[in-house]
């Protein structure tokens, strides 16, 4: 489970029939401090975010299991939308 | 199983039923020196873990819905142990490899 911010959004009219009506978002994952890392990727929705927000996505085989069908082919899924970090000071 | 350091709380409030009443803490993965190894991921606790402390933790989804007794519980990162002390014996064939051989925990409990 990592931290991503939503960056945008991804229409695709042609897909796998079981991905229908799940909202494809692009995230571009964070490390601690909130500087990006590594590449965005496509990730659905299970928790109505949109795009600016922050949230926890999930990958593997899991990123399935919070959508309606979860016998699905995804490999990131978003499972909450986060308030806040807290760390401690460097 | 990886070794990490507890770097921070991670508060939701829109989350899956299943993370109710859990910890979730960010966890920096490390080498056993403390050296930085991977981009932080979010794990839940079940050691009563806090910010400072090293920990042993699966990123893997099979053994985290286990240990939270969580059938398609969609979790793949759980703390599962609070590191003591990690102790590495001097390997006899290069004795200069490996001179810091106890590393203890930062913050004892």
């Amino acid at each position: 489970m990592k931290i991503g911010k939503v960056i945008g959004t991804v229409v695709a009219t042609r897909k796998v029939e079981s991905l229908n009506g799940v909202k494809l978002l692009l995230v571009q994952p964070l490390d601690e401090d909130g500087k990006p890392a590594g590449e965005p990727v496509v990730a659905c929705d299970s928790q109505q975010s949109g795009p600016g927000e922050t949230v926890f996505f999930i990958g593997g085989r899991e990123a399935s299991l919070p959508l309606p069908e979860p016998f699905n082919p995804a490999d990131a899924a978003i499972t909450g939308i986060i308030d806040a970090v807290t760390k401690d000071a460097p | 199983m990886k070794i990490g350091t507890v770097i921070g709380t991670v508060v939701a409030t829109l989350k899956p039923e299943g993370f109710n009443g859990r910890k979730l803490l960010l966890v920096r993965p490390e080498d056993p020196y403390g050296k930085k190894t991977e981009t932080p991921v979010i794990a839940v606790d079940t050691v009563s873990a806090g910010e400072g402390d090293r920990v042993i933790f699966v990123d893997e989804g099979n053994s985290a819905r286990q240990v939270l007794d969580w059938k398609d519980g969609c979790v793949r990162a759980v703390i599962v142990g609070y590191i003591d002390e990690i102790d590495i014996p001097r390997n006899p064939k290069s004795p200069d490899s490996n001179p810091k051989s106890q590393i203890p925990n930062p913050k004892k409990k």
